[in-house]
C-alpha cells in the first residue's frame, strides 16, 4: 500500500478535535497554474496580464453587480465566528485562513479597501488591505483550498456561503491569467471532445462493448449500453469516469442493469458524454452553460422524452438547480418525470412500483455505510420533499443491503463532511491537501468500522469515489472499500425475474 | 447644545435612511441569476418566509453552528429589542399601555445587554480563531455597544436626568417644534454614542440586518424544476 509521503499523513484521533490555529501551515499548498493553451479556449488571457491589478478590480465591480450573493456575503459577515470550525481543510491543517470566514475576508478586506467608504477612509480599522501580488497568491492559495461544498453556509446566522466566494476569487484570477491548469484543461476538453477524459467516440464504443461482454460472462444475461439510439426513451448523462475506473463503472453496469429489468429504452451520447461540469468551479457562467449547452443538444438531436443523470455531486447541483435556468426550458420531454431526474429518484421510483426485486445476500459479504455528497445534500435535492436527497439513496442501499449503518450524525445529512477532493481538487498536485481535508471523514468512517464493523462506503458522487480511492490507504483503509450506490443495486438485482 | 443635538440628529437619521435605503436598492436591483439556496431548503415560498422568521427570531442557523455564539448574541439581539421598545415611551404622547407594561422587562433586558455583549467580547478576545478573524472595528463596536448600554443603565440607577424635558426635546424633534435638551453630561454621551453608532451602520458589518433578508441561500425556495428560474444570463 502506498503511504509513503513527502507530508505528514495525520493519525486519526478517537473523537474531532478543533485544532489551534498554525499561522501559514497550508501556505505552500496551490495548485499547477493554467498554460495558456489551457486559459485562451476558455476565454481567459494566457498569463498574468501586465495590468493585473486593474483587471482583478475590474472583474470584481462586475462581479459584485452580477451576482447579488457578492455584496450581501461581503457586507453582511459579523465575525461571530461560527463558521470557524467548519471546514474540513481548516479541521485537517489548523492553517487559519481555511476558516471560512478568512477564506472570504482575503476578497473581502480587498472589497472594503476599493468598494467602500470605511474601507477607503479607514483601512486600519475595518482590516481593509491594497490588492498587492501577495494578497494575489494567497487567492490563488486558498481558493484553491476550498471544495466549494458549503457546510459553512449551514451554520451562518446570514448564509453566507464561502462556495460563492471562492467562484468569484477564481473568475478573478482566471480573468487575470492565472487560472488553474486543472479544471480548465478538463473544461477545454468538455468543449472539445464532449467529456472530461478526452474520449473521444470510437473509444467509448469499444468500452461500452467490452463492458456488455463482461457482463454476458458475469451473468449471462445480455445487459446492453446503448451509444446514440435515436428515439430511445431515456438520455442518460453520467460523470465520464463512470466509462473506465473502478468503483465507478460497476456503478454504471447497475445503472443499465436497472434499465434492462425495467424495460427502458435508454441511450448514452458521445455529443454529451459528461455530466460533469466544471463550470461551476471556476465560477463561470459562460462556460458553465456551454458545457451543459451539449446536453440539451444532443437530447434534442437523439430525440429523447426524458434525462436521467448518473451519480455525480456537483454535477447533480448544476443538472438540478441550473439546468432549467442555463438551458431550459425542457418543454419538449415528458412532463410525467421530473427534468432532470436523477438516476437514483428513477431507481428508487421503479422499487415503490414494485418493478425490482432485490437479493439482499448477494452484498451479505458487506457492512455498509453512505457518504452523503456536499453538492447533492446542500445545493440540490431530490424527490419531493426537502432532505429527499438523503431519504432515497438510503433507501436504495437498504433496498440490496442487508447491512447498513449511518455515520455520526454530525456528520451526516447537511452536516456532511466533504470527501476533501471536490470543487476542482481532484488532482495530485493537491495531494496533501486532499489527504488533510479528508480526515474528518475518516475519523467518521474509523467509528463506524470500529463500532460496527462497517467493510464499504457507498457514494454517489464520481469525484468522492476517486478521492476515496486514494486516500483510503493512507489511513489504513482498503483502496476498494468505496462502491458506487448502483454497484449495491446491480449486484443485487434480481434480472429475468417476473415484474 | 439643544441645537447642536437637533441638527446632529436629523443629519444622523438622514444618513442612516439614506445609507441603508441605498444598499438595499442596490441589492434589489443586483441579479440572482442562479437557485442557490441551502439545502434542505422549503419548496414554496411559504416555507421560504417560515425559513426567514426563524433566522430572524430564533437565530436557527446560528444555532446550529455554535451554541455559546447563539446564546450571546440571541440574548443580546432580542434585549437590545425589548430596550428599544421601552425607549418608545420618549417618543410617543401618550404612552401606549402596552409599552408601560413592559416597563420593567425593559431595565432588566438592559443588564441583558451587557451580558450579550460581555460574552461575546470574550469570546472574541478568548477563542483563537475569533480573535484571529477580528478586526479592531469588531471589538470597538462591542465597545461601543457596551457604552450605549452601560451609560443607559447609569442613568437608570446613577446619575438620573430629567426625562420629562428629554422627552419634550424629542416629541418638539417629531413636530418640528424645538425644545430645550437637559444637558447632562451623562445624557449627552449616551446621546452621543447613539449618533455614532447609527452614523456607523450604513458603512460596516451592522448591515448585516437587511442583508440577512437578501441572502439567496437563505431566501430562495428550491423549486428550479417545478418552476423555471429564469432571470437570465446575469449582467450589470
Ligand atoms: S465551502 Fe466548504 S471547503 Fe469552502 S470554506 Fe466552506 S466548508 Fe470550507
Ligand atoms: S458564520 Fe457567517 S457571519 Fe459568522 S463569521 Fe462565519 S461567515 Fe461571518
Amino acid at each position: 500500500m502506498n503511504t509513503k509521503s513527502e507530508f505528514a499523513v495525520p493519525t486519526l484521533k478517537e473523537y474531532p478535535q478543533i485544532p489551534v490555529i498554525q499561522i501559514g501551515a497550508m501556505s505552500h499548498s496551490k495548485p499547477f497554474v493554467a498554460k495558456a493553451e489551457h486559459q485562451q479556449p476558455l476565454g481567459f488571457p494566457g498569463e498574468l496580464v501586465d495590468d493585473w491589478q486593474q483587471v482583478a478590480l475590474r472583474k470584481m465591480e462586475e462581479l459584485l453587480g452580477k451576482y447579488r450573493a457578492l455584496p450581501v456575503f461581503l457586507d453582511s459577515c459579523v465575525k461571530c465566528g461560527a463558521c470557524t470550525d467548519k471546514c474540513h481543510y481548516f479541521l485537517g491543517t489548523a492553517d487559519p485562513k481555511n476558516m471560512p470566514v478568512a477564506r472570504q475576508d482575503l476578497l473581502r478586506n480587498v472589497y472594503r479597501r476599493y468598494f467602500t467608504f470605511a474601507g477607503k477612509h479607514f483601512p486600519r480599522l475595518v482590516g481593509a488591505i491594497d490588492l498587492t501580488e501577495e494578497v494575489l497568491e494567497d487567492w490563488y492559495r486558498y481558493y484553491h483550498q476550498c471544495s466549494e461544498c458549503r457546510r459553512c453556509s449551514v451554520y451562518c446566522p446570514f448564509g453566507i456561503d464561502t462556495a460563492e466566494i471562492t467562484m468569484a476569487g477564481r473568475e478573478i484570477l482566471a480573468s487575470v491569467g492565472v487560472g488553474q491548469k486543472y479544471a480548465n484543461e478538463i473544461i477545454g476538453k468538455v468543449h472539445k471532445l464532449g467529456n472530461n477524459l478526452g474520449l473521444p467516440g470510437p473509444a467509448m464504443i469499444n468500452t461500452l462493448e467490452g463492458l456488455e461482454e463482461e457482463i454476458e460472462e458475469d451473468i449471462g444475461v445480455a445487459v446492453k449500453l446503448p451509444l446514440d439510439q435515436a428515439q430511445a426513451d431515456v438520455l442518460l448523462v453520467t460523470p465520464s469516469a463512470d466509462f473506465f475506473a473502478e468503483p465507478h463503472v460497476d456503478g454504471l453496469i447497475g445503472y443499465a442493469k436497472v434499465f434492462h429489468q425495467a424495460g427502458i429504452s435508454w441511450t448514452l451520447s458521445s455529443y454529451a458524454s459528461e455530466a460533469a461540469n466544471f463550470g461551476i468551479f471556476i465560477g463561470n457562467y459562460e462556460n458553465m452553460q456551454k458545457v451543459a449547452q451539449r446536453i440539451r443538444d444532443a437530447a434534442l438531436e437523439l430525440g429523447v422524452k426524458r434525462i436521467v443523470v448518473g451519480e455525480c455531486g456537483h454535477a447533480w447541483r448544476v443538472a438540478y438547480s441550473f439546468w432549467n435556468t442555463l438551458i431550459g426550458p425542457f418543454d419538449f420531454l415528458d412532463p410525467n418525470y421530473p427534468v432532470p431526474q436523477h438516476v437514483c429518484e428513477m431507481t428508487y421510483d421503479l422499487i415503490q412500483r414494485g418493478a425490482l426485486q432485490f437479493d439482499r445476500e448477494r452484498n451479505d459479504d458487506k457492512v455498509v455505510t453512505f457518504h452523503d455528497s456536499c453538492n447533492v445534500s446542500r445545493a440540490s435535492r431530490m424527490g419531493n420533499i426537502p432532505g429527499g436527497q438523503f431519504v432515497i439513496p438510503r433507501a436504495l442501499i437498504k433496498a440490496a443491503c442487508n447491512h447498513f449503518y449511518d455515520m455520526a450524525p454530525e456528520t451526516i445529512h447537511e452536516h456532511t463532511f466533504c470527501c476533501g477532493g471536490g470543487g476542482g481538487l481532484l488532482t495530485d498536485d493537491l495531494l496533501e491537501l486532499r489527504v488533510k481535508g479528508s480526515v474528518p471523514r475518516m475519523e467518521a468512517f474509523k467509528r463506524v468500522v470500529e463500532d460496527h464493523g462497517v467493510t464499504h462506503m457507498a457514494a454517489i458522487c464520481a469525484i468522492c469515489k476517486s478521492q476515496f480511492a486514494k486516500v483510503f490507504p493512507y489511513f489504513e483503509f482498503e483502496m476498494d472499500a468505496i462502491v458506487s450506490v448502483h454497484q449495491l443495486v446491480g449486484d443485487a438485482l434480481q434480472l429475468g425475474v417476473e415484474r | 447644545m439643544s441645537v447642536v443635538y437637533g441638527i446632529l440628529l436629523y443629519g444622523v437619521a438622514a444618513v442612516l435612511l439614506c445609507g441603508v435605503g441605498y444598499r438595499v436598492v442596490r441589492y434589489w436591483r443586483t441579479s440572482a441569476p442562479l437557485k442557490i439556496p441551502t439545502t434542505p431548503a422549503p419548496v414554496t415560498r411559504g416555507g421560504v418566509v417560515l425559513r426567514m422568521f426563524r433566522e430572524v427570531v430564533f437565530f436557527e442557523s446560528l444555532f446550529k453552528g455554535s451554541k455559546w455564539t447563539w446564546l450571546f448574541g440571541w440574548i443580546f439581539h432580542f434585549a437590545l429589542l425589548l430596550v428599544l421598545l421601552r425607549h418608545l415611551r420618549y417618543f410617543i404622547d401618550p404612552v401606549w399601555g402596552w409599552v408601560e407594561w413592559m416597563q420593567p422587562a425593559g431595565v432588566y433586558a438592559g443588564y441583558g445587554m451587557v451580558f450579550g455583549l460581555a460574552g461575546l467580547w470574550a469570546r472574541r478576545l478568548m477563542v483563537d480563531r475569533i480573535r484571529y478573524i477580528s478586526a479592531p472595528s469588531d471589538h470597538l463596536m462591542l465597545v461601543l455597544l457596551l457604552a450605549i448600554a452601560g451609560t443607559g443603565l447609569l442613568m437608570k440607577y446613577v446619575l438620573h436626568t430629567d426625562i420629562v424635558a428629554l422627552k419634550l426635546f424629542f416629541l418638539g424633534l417629531l413636530s418640528f417644534d424645538w425644545q430645550p435638551l437637559p444637558t447632562d453630561p451623562i445624557l449627552l454621551l449616551h446621546l452621543f454614542l447613539i449618533i455614532v453608532l447609527a452614523l456607523i451602520f450604513p458603512f460596516s458589518k451592522l448591515l448585516h440586518a437587511p442583508g440577512l433578508f437578501f441572502s439567496p441561500s437563505r431566501n430562495q425556495a428550491d423549486n428550479p424544476r417545478e418552476r423555471r428560474y429564469a432571470p437570465g444570463a446575469p449582467t450589470r
